[in-house]
């Protein structure tokens, strides 16, 4: 047995991993499952039923635009209609078109595979990167804390590798979680998709689509691994990494926001993390700024628009892997172990 | 024979020499945690490594496994320098620094046995080292649930998992009960038997007498005494005598004629400690020549607690509250001790 196979089944171990990663995938499960029962597939029978209200709320509202009318008509005619009440001319008084009321406002929900399951891969990631971020701030976290790579590094008295063994081992464990979370998710939509909606238009076009997605989700996920596993490291203690991020989070994202907007700075998500998370998945987030006007050839205002792209997002995770795994790094190589 | 070539006819399993290592805070100025610090110890013997609390034992033994960055100094086990040979060494040397730490929600045996994954040691070898400690009823425990004690011997367990050629053991005996400590020492005994050189830190002096072959005591960061435990306990005894006579009244004027004849006495109620006389005899001849006869006299024995308090200046002293660190400075040259405190900021 070679350390990095130790290093796996360490992790294995760990009670604490073992019910994080339990706890993200009932997630996930809770989440298929919610989108299983909250859909349906639309048949005959649903698009009758849904022309069917539709009708009827049509025909509704006619009555009771009728029996306002005639009210209107009757206060005019006793002299004592309220002025707020009614409007001068009763004969404004009409119903709404037909069209109004459109039969498909009342269809049930129903899961569109090729128009929807690129959306549910953002909540797969996000739910496994944050399962990666701690478990791998833990796991070498508690490594620190508990002396445990003290007593590591007795027998394998080189640093750099250990580490960099152990954090192979997380991302090698991250990558098998998140490819079998992947495929069970896909199967589970799929299985959605076919029972409780439509997969039509699933083109191998879409398919490459869905699955570049996914590719960019699983680094996502592997990067929050090697970030918590680089932030408890610098830190010697799990704890630096959870407060390191709650610290961006409140004083980085929130603070800065707020700031911002006081100061009236044009794009003020374009300072915030999750903007380029969205980025990176949906591979394009245009941002909008209302108060900028850019009149167009009909003479609408148009906003002012900012596109963050996913290569955006991937210099900054970039930067942020090699400052915190470069710092991780250097720390173990230079620190004292005590 | 010179003590310099008997030295190195003897195999020397770990080397230290001029070991330095500087710690710097902005806020608490620079302190010398070891300042030159030399330590020699020999193939199969059981080594005493003792010092008082702060003097750099254990600063020592992580700089010597590679924890610690040293300043300067040169170090080397097994015959290969270290730092520099560690990955090929650290399969020969089993060692615990300090109080036992494990993570507590692992058992025993996974905690062996992922260290023994992680160094290549069969997975056999963990249970009959489970054995050796008296763990192998308590091994699917989790450490948690686990005494300081069984703690302590896991933590030997675990440095004895690679069945070394050196063990390095910081205060072993930290926690045990009374029948654990004579197991200990039992155990150390068997090892040496065995081949394997054994250095062991501990406060437990008594214990440390009974099972070291050799012993160096350091005190803020230098070497302080060392060698066979007998030629320290003989080097640090003073040749001091224990003299009683007839007549507890003859005291004094018996103090007077030893001082006379060049001797340094130390009046006691109902004896006189005498020293820095040639030889036993001086003394009879000079009270018996004024008519003062001995009725006992005694060479004064010493213990290796008395050696170590003397040498690092660390006895307790009636009304004072000694620090830690505050300890004795041996001047390279002279040998004369000098009291300082070596604290931060030195």
């Amino acid at each position: 047995m070679n350390l990095y196979t130790t290093e796996l089944r360490r992790l294995g171990k760990r009670r604490f991993v073992r019910y994080l990663t339990l706890a993200g995938l009932l997630v996930l499960v809770a989440v298929a499952v919610g989108m299983f029962l909250t859909n349906q597939k639309i048949g005959p029978a649903q698009v009758a039923e849904a022309e069917r209200v539709a009708e009827r709320d049509y025909q509704q509202n006619v009555a009771m635009t009728q029996q306002f009318r005639a009210e209107c008509e009757r206060a005019k005619v006793a002299g004592d209609a309220p002025r707020d009440r009614f409007p001068e001319d009763c004969s404004s008084i009409t119903p709404p078109p037909r069209d109004a009321f459109q039969a498909e406002w009342h269809l049930p929900a129903t899961f569109e595979f090729r128009e929807e399951f690129a959306e549910t891969l953002i909540t797969v990631t996000a739910v496994l990167a944050l399962v990666a971020f701690v478990g791998g701030a833990s796991f070498v976290g508690a490594e620190w804390s508990t002396g445990g790579m003290m007593n590591l590094l007795l027998w394998r008295p080189q640093r750099i590798r250990v580490l960099l063994t152990k954090l192979g081992a997380l991302l090698s464990a991250l990558f098998g979680v998140t490819v079998l979370a992947g495929v069970l998710w896909t199967a589970a939509f799929w299985a959605t998709g076919s029972l409780r909606g439509s997969t039509a238009g699933m083109t191998a076009g879409a398919w490459q689509s869905f699955g570049l997605t996914g590719l960019r989700g699983l680094a996502l996920v592997l990067l929050a691994g090697a970030l918590g596993f680089g932030l408890a490291s610098l830190g010697r203690h799990t704890a630096l990494a959870l407060g390191g991020v709650l610290g961006v989070m409140v004083v980085g994202q929130f603070g800065l926001g707020v700031v911002l907007a006081m100061a009236q700075v044009r794009f003020i998500e374009s300072w915030l993390l999750p903007t380029y998370l969205l980025a990176w998945m949906n591979k394009k987030v245009t941002l909008q700024d209302w108060a900028a006007c850019q009149a167009s050839y009909t003479g609408e205002c148009e906003p002012l628009t900012r596109d963050i792209t996913w290569q955006s997002s991937s210099v900054l995770f970039a930067v942020s892997l090699v400052v915190v795994l470069g710092g991780a790094i250097w720390s173990m190589r230079r620190r004292d172990i005590t | 024979m010179p003590d310099v070539t008997r030295e190195a006819e003897m195999a020397a399993v770990l080397e230290i020499e001029g070991l330095r290592k500087t710690y710097r805070s902005r806020r608490r100025g620079t302190r010398q945690a070891l300042d030159g610090f030399d330590m020699r110890v020999e193939a199969g013997q059981v080594h005493g490594f003792l010092g008082p609390n702060g003097s750099g034992k254990t600063t020592t033994l992580r700089t010597l496994l590679g924890l610690i960055r040293p300043n300067g100094g040169r170090m080397a086990i097994l015959g290969q320098e270290v730092p520099a040979a560690l990955p090929s060494v650290a399969g020969q040397v089993g060692a615990i620094v300090e109080s036992p730490q494990f993570f507590p929600h692992f058992s025993a045996r996974d905690t062996l046995s992922l260290l023994a994954g992680a160094g290549g040691v069969p997975q056999t070898r963990v249970m009959e080292v489970l054995e050796l400690v008296g763990l192998r009823e308590r091994a699917k425990d989790r450490v948690k649930t686990y005494s300081l004690g069984m703690k302590q011997r896991l933590a030997v367990a675990s440095a004895l998992l690679k069945n070394p050629k050196l063990l390095i053991l910081d205060e072993p005996a930290n926690g045990l009960d009374p029948g654990g400590i004579r197991e200990m020492r039992s155990l150390m005994r068997d090892l040496a038997a065995s081949g394997m050189t054994v250095v062991v830190s501990s406060h437990i002096l008594g214990e440390v007498q009974l099972i070291c072959d050799s012993v160096t005591i350091i005190s803020l960061g230098r070497r302080v005494a060392a060698g066979p435990v007998a030629e320290v306990l003989a080097e640090h005894s003073g040749n001091g005598l224990r003299v009683r006579l007839e007549a507890v009244t003859d005291l004094p004027h018996a103090a007077d004629l030893l001082t006379r004849a060049g001797a340094r006495v130390t009046p006691h109620d109902d004896h006189l400690l005498v020293y820095d006389v040639d030889k036993p005899a001086t003394v009879t001849r000079t009270l018996a020549a004024a008519n003062l006869y001995v009725s006992e006299l005694a060479t004064l024995t010493v213990d290796l607690e008395s050696v170590f308090l003397e040498l690092t200046a660390t006895a307790p002293v009636p009304g004072q509250h000694r620090q830690v660190d505050q300890s004795v400075v041996v001047d390279g040259s002279s040998g004369d001790p000098t009291t300082s405190n070596g604290g931060w900021g030195v």
